[in-house]
C-alpha cells in the first residue's frame, strides 16, 4: 500500500518530537541574575554560611528571591541586575577569604527538567555580556629563565663535584651554554658528568678544539618547557578568575602558545582586566651581606650579585642564583602572630620545600629577599608585525631574616603593617608566571549590547520566521502547512539540540545561522512538493505523485545538504567564538531539517492520505 | 498557486550563455580591478587595533569626541556614529610604544566620560597584530579547504565536469561577492567571512539540485542534445530555485532590517550572495560543463537504478 508507514516510524517522529520539545523547554523559562558561593580551598559552604549571607542582605535590604544551599555551594537568587551587583559587594566584603561569590545567571527551569539534564542553551558572549582574551605566552622568556637556571645548576655541580670550570656563560643570541674548562682532562670529565647527571635534558655539542664544550636543552626538554609554562598560566588565570568572580569562566588552550578566556556576564569587565593582565612572578634569592649596596650602585658590583632596588627606594645587593622560584608557591595567607603582629604563612610544593630545606639549613641569620618581577607589555612590533617580548621590571618587596631552618610551611614577620601583610599574600598567591603572558585579542561586550543583541536577533527569528510560514501556507497551501508544522519543529529541535550540548552556545551570528536555516530548510520541502507537482502533471495519481515525488527527491536533498554540511564543519574546525557558533547552528539546523523535512512530513501526510482514495492533493 | 506557468514549455537558457558568460567575465573583471586598485576594506579582525562602541543618552557630539580622544594622546583614529545619532564607534589603529593594548579601550572610555558622563561602554574589541595575521591566514585557508572538499564530494557523486562547473559557480560568487564589498567599501570583517562560507553552501545548494536533474534527464529523456536537456532541466528546476531563494531572501531581509547592527554586514553579503548564486547556478555551473563538453555518454553506465525501484514506501 502506498503511503503508509509502519507504526515504529510515527513513534519515532513522534519520540524525536517529544525528546526535543522536553530539552527545549528549558528556555523557556528564563535565568535569574544569582551569586553562587562557594568555598576556595575544597571547603564547602555549610549552614552557618548561608545563615550569614541571608543576614547581610537582609541587613542591607537586598531583596532575594531565593537562597538554597546544594552540593557545598550557596546558590543566592535575585530580582534583578543591579541588586546582584550590589550583594557581589556586600558578600566580598563580609565573607571571610575561605569564600568566593561569583556572579552567575543562574537557569531558572523547575526542578524535574534539571533533574532530566534539561538546561537552557548557553549564551555566548555578544549576549550575555562578557569578556573574551585571547593570551599569549611568551615562550622565550620562559625558555631563558630555564636557560639561567640551567648555567647555576651546572656551575653548583661542577663545583660539587671538585671540577674547576674557567666560565660557564651563554653564548649570546642563541639557547646555548659555553662551558669551558682549566683543561683537557677536566673537560672530558665534565662532560662525562653532566651527560650521565642530566641525560634527557641537555645535549653536548664538543666540535670546538679548545677546553670547552657546547651545552644546549634537548627538544625534550624544550617541549616540557614550554608545556609547564601553558599549564602554569592556565592554571594561574584560572586562579586569578576566582578573585574576579565569574561562574561559569571558560579556559582553553589555543594552539601552543595562546589560552583563551571568557568570562561571561562580568560588569566590572576593567576590573577583569586589570587582575588578569598582571603579569608576575616571584623570586626568593639571598642577600649578598658582604656587599656594599651604595657602592654597587655606583657600579661596583661584586660578581655574581646584582642590585635590585626595593619598593621603598633603597637598593639591595642580591646574588643571582635564585634560591626559590614562586611557581613553587602553593598558598599564602596573612593574619597575626602570637604578639599580634602582622606576618604571612606561606606554603611551598614537594620540589620547593626540599629546595628551600636545602638552602636554608647553612643560610640561619642570613637574610632572603622576596623578588617580584613584572612584565610590561613593550606595546612594541618588530619588522614582521609580531610583538617584541615586554620589558622585565624587578623590585625587592620584602627581605626577612632566616631563623630557622625551613621547610615546606614557613612565615615572612616583621612586616609593618596588616594592610602590607594582606598586600604581600596576595602577591604571592597570585602565583608566578614561569613565563610572562599578554593579552593578544580583546572582545569586551557591554550588558546593555548583549541585551540589544538578544532582542534584535530575536525579532528577526520571529519575522523572518513568520514571513517563510504565510509564504509557503499562500504558495503550497495543505502541504505548506504541512512543511511549516515540519518548519516549527525544526525550529525547536534545534533548540532542544543546542540546549543539550554542552559546548554550544548561542552566538548573535548563531541566531543567524538557525534564521538562514528557517529560509533553507523549507528548500528540502519545496523540492519535495514541485516534483509532486510535476508527477500529477505527467498525469499520476495522487498517491503515485505523493510516492514518486519522495523517492526522487530524496538524493537530491541529500547530496544538496551534505555539502552545506562540508562548509559547516569547516567553519567550525577553523573559526572561533561566533563564528565557530555560526557554524554550529547551521551544522545542526541541516541536520535537524532533513529530519523534518523528509521524514516528518511524510509523516504527516501519510497519516492524512495513507490507504485512502484521494482525487486531489491540496499543492 | 505557481510562480510561472510554463504549461510544458521548455524556457531556451542556454541560448543565453554566450552573453551570461560574458556578463560574469565583466564582473569578475570589475572585481579584479577593484582589488588591485581600491583593495578590500580589512576590519579590525584581520588589521588588528582597537574598537570601542560607545552608547551617549542624548546624540553624541563628533567634534567634542575627538577632541577628548586627541587629548589623552591619541593619534590615528576614526569617530563614526554607528547604527543611531547616539552611539558612535571609535577606532585606533596598532598602537605603537608602550602601550599595554587591554588598557587602552578604558583609557578611551574615561576619556569620553569626562566630556559627558552618560556614556556607556557597550563593545571594547582589540586585536594584536599577529592575531590578525593569523586570522587572515586562517580565513583563506578555510575558503580553499572548503572549496577542495566540495570539489572533492562533487567530482565523487558527480561527474568531474560538473564539479568544475560546480567549483567555478562558487570561486564566480565568492571573487563576485568579495568584489561587490570592494568596490562599495564595505568593512570585511570575520562575521562577512562566515557569510561568504555560507554563500558557498547556499549557491552549491543550487547547483547540485540542477546538476541532479540534469544527469538524471541525460538518462531519462530520450533527446541527444546536451544543451537542450539542459535547458529542460533548468526549466523544470526553475520553480524550486525561485521558490527557496524568496523564503531565503526574506527570512534575510527579516535579518538585515531587524538583526541590529552588529550583523548587518553579515546580511548583506547574505543577500548579495544569494542573488549571485541562484544565478550563477542557472548559468556558470552549467554553461562551464557545457564548455567542458559535457555528454549523456559521460552519465549513462549507471542507467539502471531508479526507473527499475520497488514501490516500497520511502521516507
Amino acid at each position: 500500500m502506498l503511503n503508509k508507514f509502519p507504526l515504529w516510524k510515527y513513534l519515532l517522529v513522534l519520540v524525536v518530537l517529544v525528546v526535543g520539545i522536553l530539552y527545549a523547554s528549558p528556555n523557556l523559562y528564563g535565568r535569574d541574575p544569582a551569586i553562587q558561593v562557594s568555598g576556595t580551598k575544597g571547603t564547602d559552604a555549610d549552614l552557618s554560611v548561608l545563615d550569614k549571607v541571608n543576614a547581610t542582605l537582609k541587613e542591607h535590604n537586598v531583596t532575594v528571591k531565593s537562597s538554597k544551599l546544594e552540593d557545598g555551594q550557596i546558590l543566592v537568587r535575585f530580582k534583578n541586575v543591579e541588586d546582584q551587583l550590589k550583594a557581589q559587594d556586600l558578600l566580598r566584603d563580609s565573607l571571610s577569604e575561605d569564600y568566593i561569590s561569583a556572579i552567575n545567571m543562574a537557569p531558572a527551569q523547575p526542578e524535574w527538567l534539571k533533574a532530566l539534564g534539561g538546561n537552557p542553551m548557553k549564551l555566548g558572549l555578544d549576549l550575555s555580556g562578557g569578556v573574551h582574551f585571547t593570551m599569549e605566552i611568551d615562550m622565550a622568556t620562559a625558555v631563558d629563565t630555564q636557560l639561567e637556571q640551567m648555567e647555576q645548576d651546572f656551575k653548583s655541580d661542577l663545583r660539587e663535584e671538585k671540577l674547576r670550570y674557567r666560565t660557564i656563560r651563554r653564548v649570546a643570541g642563541s639557547e646555548r651554554l659555553r662551558v669551558e674548562m682549566r683543561n683537557e682532562e677536566d673537560k672530558d670529565a665534565a662532560e662525562r658528568f653532566l651527560s650521565t647527571r642530566y641525560p634527557l635534558n641537555v645535549y653536548i655539542d664538543d666540535s670546538s678544539s679548545d677546553n670547552a664544550f657546547y651545552a644546549s636543552m634537548s627538544e625534550q626538554k624544550l617541549k616540557e618547557i614550554r608545556d609547564y609554562a601553558i599549564k602554569q598560566n592556565e592554571t594561574i588565570i584560572r586562579n586569578r578568575i576566582n578573585q574576579i568572580g565569574v561562574a561559569e569562566p571558560n579556559v582553553q588552550r589555543q594552539g601552543a602558545e595562546r589560552i583563551i578566556v571568557q568570562l561571561p556576564g562580568v560588569q566590572d569587565t576593567a576590573r577583569a582586566k586589570e587582575i588578569l593582565g598582571a603579569t608576575a612572578t616571584l623570586e626568593f634569592r639571598e642577600v649578598d651581606e658582604d656587599a656594599d649596596p651604595s657602592a654597587a650602585l655606583q657600579g661596583r658590583v661584586p660578581p655574581g650579585t646584582e642590585v635590585i632596588m626595593a619598593r621603598d627606594g633603597y637598593p639591595v645587593v642580591l646574588k643571582k642564583r635564585i634560591i626559590l622560584e614562586g611557581s613553587h608557591i602553593t598558598g599564602a595567607q596573612s593574619g597575626m602572630d602570637e604578639y599580634q603582629r602582622p606576618q604571612v604563612s606561606i606554603s611551598l610544593d614537594s620540589k620547593g620545600g626540599a629546595k628551600m630545606n636545602a638552602f636554608t639549613k647553612r643560610a640561619i641569620g642570613k637574610r632572603m629577599a622576596t623578588v617580584f618581577i613584572e612584565y610590561k607589555p613593550s606595546g612594541k612590533t618588530d619588522e614582521n608585525g609580531k610583538a617584541l617580548p615586554p620589558i622585565k621590571v624587578e623590585e625587592v618587596i620584602n627581605v626577612a631574616t632566616i631563623q630557622a631552618r625551613l621547610d615546606r610551611s614557613f612565615r615572612i614577620t616583621g612586616i609593618d603593617n596588616p594592610a602590607e601583610a594582606h598586600n604581600l599574600s596576595l602577591l604571592l598567591r597570585a602565583g608566578a608566571l614561569v613565563a610572562p603572558i599578554q593579552i593578544v585579542e580583546e572582545r569586551t561586550v557591554g550588558p546593555s549590547l548583549g541585551q540589544e543583541n538578544i532582542e534584535a536577533g530575536m525579532t528577526a527569528v520571529v519575522l523572518g520566521f513568520a514571513f517563510v510560514l504565510v509564504f509557503m501556507l499562500v504558495y503550497y497551501k495543505g502541504f505548506g502547512m504541512v512543511a511549516n508544522i515540519a518548519l516549527g519543529a525544526n525550529l525547536v529541535l534545534i533548540v532542544g539540540v543546542m540546549s543539550l550540548i554542552p559546548g554550544a552556545a548561542l552566538t548573535l551570528p548563531g541566531i543567524a545561522g538557525i534564521v538562514l536555516t528557517v529560509g533553507m530548510a523549507v528548500d528540502a520541502n519545496v523540492l519535495i512538493f514541485e516534483r509532486i507537482r510535476e508527477e500529477l502533471a505527467d498525469g499520476r495519481s495522487p498517491q503515485q505523485a505523493v510516492h514518486f515525488g519522495y523517492d526522487s527527491a530524496f538524493s537530491t536533498i541529500f547530496d544538496a545538504n551534505i555539502t552545506t554540511l562540508i562548509a559547516a564543519v569547516i567553519l567550525f574546525a577553523v573559526g572561533t567564538g561566533p563564528i565557530a557558533g555560526f557554524a554550529v547552528t547551521l551544522a545542526i539546523g541541516i541536520i535537524t531539517s532533513m529530519f523534518t523535512a523528509i521524514v516528518g512530513t511524510r509523516a504527516v501526510i501519510n497519516l492524512f492520505i495513507g490507504g485512502k482514495r484521494i482525487d486531489k492533493l491540496s499543492i | 498557486m505557481q510562480i510561472l506557468k510554463l504549461g510544458g514549455k521548455t524556457l531556451p537558457f542556454m541560448k543565453f550563455r554566450k552573453f551570461a558568460m560574458t556578463l560574469s567575465t565583466l564582473l569578475i573583471l570589475a572585481s579584479f580591478v577593484s582589488f588591485f586598485t581600491k583593495g578590500l576594506n580589512f576590519g579590525l579582525d584581520f588589521t588588528g587595533g582597537t574598537a570601542v562602541e560607545v552608547g551617549f543618552a542624548q546624540p553624541a557630539d563628533l567634534k567634542k569626541v575627538r577632541e577628548a580622544i586627541t587629548a589623552s594622546g591619541f593619534e590615528d583614529f576614526s569617530v563614526q556614529l554607528f547604527g543611531s545619532s547616539k552611539e558612535i564607534l571609535v577606532r585606533l589603529a596598532p598602537q605603537g610604544d608602550g602601550v599595554k593594548a587591554e588598557v587602552i579601550g578604558n583609557q578611551i572610555i574615561d576619556a569620553l566620560k569626562q566630556t559627558d558622563s552618560s556614556v556607556e561602554m557597550r563593545r571594547i574589541e582589540f586585536v594584536g597584530p599577529s592575531v590578525g595575521e593569523d586570522l587572515k591566514e586562517q580565513g583563506g585557508l578555510a575558503m580553499l579547504t572548503a572549496l577542495i572538499c566540495i570539489l572533492i564530494y562533487v567530482a565523487f557523486r558527480f561527474e568531474w565536469r560538473f564539479a568544475v562547473g560546480a567549483v567555478s559557480a562558487l570561486l564566480h560568487d565568492v571573487i563576485i561577492t568579495l568584489g561587490l564589498f570592494s568596490i562599495l567599501d564595505l568593512e570585511f570583517d570575520l562575521t562577512i567571512l562566515a557569510a561568504i562560507l555560507a554563500v558557498i553552501g547556499y549557491s552549491l545548494n543550487d547547483t547540485i539540485v540542477v546538476s541532479d536533474r540534469i544527469r538524471e534527464n541525460f538518462r531519462k529523456v530520450r533527446i541527444d542534445d546536451t544543451i537542450e536537456i539542459i535547458d529542460i532541466s533548468l526549466t523544470q528546476t526553475l520553480n524550486r530555485t525561485l521558490v527557496t531563494s524568496i523564503t531565503t531572501i526574506l527570512v534575510l531581509i527579516a535579518l538585515f532590517v531587524w538583526g541590529g547592527q552588529t550583523i548587518h554586514g553579515f546580511a548583506t553579503a547574505l543577500l548579495f550572495g544569494v542573488f549571485i548564486g541562484t544565478y550563477s547556478s542557472v548559468y556558470v555551473a552549467s554553461a562551464v560543463a557545457i564548455a567542458m563538453g559535457v555528454s549523456k555518454e559521460d552519465l549513462i553506465p549507471e542507467v539502471i537504478e531508479k526507473e527499475g525501484a520497488d514501490l516500497d514506501p520511502m521516507p
